[in-house]
């Protein structure tokens, strides 16, 4: 339950600059996603939220108290650690209570939270284990419960599913979906470098690239109105096909953009020409790779594709859905 | 086929010499020290009977209190050294700061003076400390040896426990030294063990600052005692006391090995794989 205000954070190892001057807030009871390619800064900057980093300059707010030298513990935080980070000799209650013990809570008090939350994420059978003795996706709930114990204001999430297989991954997200709407009021920053669970869990994503916010705004929001190229290109799977020259200057930019989902095929007439390169037929979709005078282009099509490689066709992008950027890459309306 | 068996048979041939070779001194000793007079310098490999007289001879006088020294010192040392070993470990491994490689080394270059070399300035040392002729003595100058290898061997050890662990910690509100304490300490038993049994044994054996830094006898250690022990007339090599008062030293090293021995395999080997 805090609102978290940045104020031109930077973040410096060294001579290296890793966040560049961030200015972000986050309002309570949200769940934020900060998500960007490696290397981006998104765990640092969480870092810096969590206070296991020290900000090399300018000022973070947590309910309006600048918390820029509190320690972690102080802030009213709890994280998820993407290695899960259990103790390794205490058993899973032990890990839970580990935190509550520390802050002199009373042992009633501590087993009635403990049990709570065990209860939440089905945990109560392995209470007497050891976190050798769990799988990989119940140590992270284990994690995620020991989080929660705490009764943070501010939940923190580290690349959690990154050590899970695909299947795992998809169940433990959809469980934290419904963790975070139990938990009304708890303000959630989630990081990832996967879009799938960013635009399904968030209700606010932040991109960010070379320790710098690119764009913040609502899942549906960066999908329609992505505000620059990286951003147009980094959300949506496949991308975006970007094209440049005679149908940009036509259209009064510098770079034309069209998602893969936008681009209708006809195999007679249109207003691309070009040859199918290659093509992935997931069953549910399909997506062709088809070369033409722009370069290589995406076409999604829904259903089983029967059009061959090598085969001619017409490409029209839905006029509705174009996206327009200038020459540093800004979005035009 | 027949290789295969030769293999085996060469293997436990090999095994077999090793175990003779490191066994047969103290099995020698044991022999020698139940025996009294000019049985003793009869060669026989099985025991002719029973005779304890060495032993009681052995252990009357100020052996026993000599016993107690060595545990006392060999304690101490171990105790001391883990201690400063362990939060040593925890700064040298877990902060980064100017000069922490050049510490190190420093600390490993403290190691490679033989004892010889620090002898006589070691000695003034303890004369002005005025620890002269007590255990202290002995106990601050044991650790000469004992931290350096400590430090080194809990430091490289600490490194490769996970820092998400600690950051764990550090969330939950555990501050340095109950991160140590809580959280560390039990994850590095198997270091702690061999370090600390590695350190018992140097302090258990070491001869010559204890012959230096003390006087009298009954500051002095077991191995001291052993070497001054002295016959009936100068001429006289008394064997059979020196004998049993090796097996009875010897006894309480054997002891601990054992009941560690699992712990220190694991130790050796952890912190060499990720595991």
């Amino acid at each position: 339950m805090a609102n978290i205000k940045l104020q031109n954070i930077r973040k410096s190892f060294g001579a290296v600059d890793v966040i560049k001057g961030v200015d972000l807030e986050i309002h309570k009871g949200e769940f934020m996603v900060f998500v960007g390619p490696s290397g981006c800064g998104k765990s640092t900057l969480l870092r810096l939220i969590s206070g296991l980093e020290d900000i090399t300059s300018g000022t973070m707010q947590f309910d309006d108290v600048v918390v820029n030298n509190l320690a972690p513990s102080k802030r009213g935080i709890a994280m998820v650690f993407q290695s899960y980070a259990l103790y390794p000799h205490m058993k899973v209650y032990e890990n839970m209570a580990f935190g509550m013990q520390l802050a002199n809570a009373t042992p009633e008090d501590i087993k009635d939270r403990v049990h709570k939350a065990a209860d939440m994420l089905q945990l109560t059978p392995l209470l007497d284990r050891l976190p050798k003795q769990l799988s990989g996706g119940q140590r992270q709930r284990v994690a995620i419960g020991r989080a929660i114990v705490r009764d943070p204001k501010v939940f923190l999430f580290d690349e959690p599913l990154s050590n899970l297989d695909a299947a795992l991954r998809v169940a433990t997200r959809i469980e934290i979906a419904k963790l975070s709407r139990s938990m009304v009021g708890t303000t959630i920053i989630y990081v990832t470098h996967d879009q799938v669970e960013a635009m399904t869990l968030a209700d606010r994503i932040c991109v960010l690239d070379h320790g710098k916010v690119e764009q913040v705004g609502t899942p549906m929001e960066l999908y329609d109105r992505p505000g620059n190229v990286f951003v147009a290109g980094f959300i949506g799977s496949p991308k975006m096909n970007f094209l440049n020259g005679a149908i940009a200057e036509k259209h009064k930019c510098h770079t034309y953009g069209i998602r893969p989902e936008h681009l209708t095929l006809a195999k007679s007439k249109g207003a691309l020409k070009g040859i199918v390169d290659y093509s992935e037929i997931l069953g549910s979709d399909s997506f062709l790779y088809v070369e033409t005078e722009y370069g290589l282009l995406t076409v999604r099509q829904i259903g089983k594709s029967t059009i061959k490689n090598g085969e001619t066709v017409y490409l029209t992008p839905e006029p509705e859905n174009i996206h327009r950027f200038d020459k540093d890459g800004k979005r035009i309306d | 086929m027949l290789w295969t068996y030769t293999k085996t048979a060469l293997f436990y041939a090999l095994v077999c010499f090793i175990v003779f070779v490191s066994v047969f001194p103290f099995y020698y000793a044991i022999l020698s020290s139940i025996e009294t007079g000019t049985a003793l310098f009869e060669v026989n490999y099985l025991p002719q009977g029973l005779d304890f007289t060495n032993y009681k001879a052995a252990l009357a006088g100020s052996f026993p209190r000599n016993l107690l020294n060595s545990v006392f010192v060999a304690t101490c040392v171990v105790a001391l050294s883990l201690l400063l070993g362990v939060t040593a470990a925890f700064a040298l491994s877990r902060f980064k700061f100017r000069g922490r490689g050049l510490l190190l080394m420093t600390i490993l270059g403290v190691s490679m003076f033989p004892q010889i070399a620090v002898l006589a300035g070691l000695f003034e040392l303890v004369r002005f400390t005025g620890l002269h002729n007590t255990l202290w003595a002995l106990i601050f100058s044991y650790m000469i040896f004992t931290l350096p290898f400590t430090v080194w061997i809990l430091t490289t050890f600490m490194r490769e426990l996970p820092v998400e662990i600690e950051e764990a910690a550090i969330v939950d509100g555990a501050t340095p030294w109950i991160i140590i304490r809580r959280v560390f300490l039990p994850l590095m038993w198997p270091a702690l063990v061999t370090t600390g049994l590695l350190a018992f044994i140097a302090a258990w054996n070491e001869f010559l600052f204890a012959l230096t830094f003390t006087s009298s006898n009954a500051q002095r250690t077991v191995p001291v005692a052993i070497g001054l022990l002295s016959g009936s007339s100068q001429y006289e090599v008394p064997w059979g006391p020196i004998m049993a008062a090796s097996v009875v030293v010897t006894l309480p090293l054997i002891v601990l090995v054992l009941i560690f021995q699992r712990k220190i395999i694991s130790g050796l080997t952890a912190g060499g794989v990720k595991g």
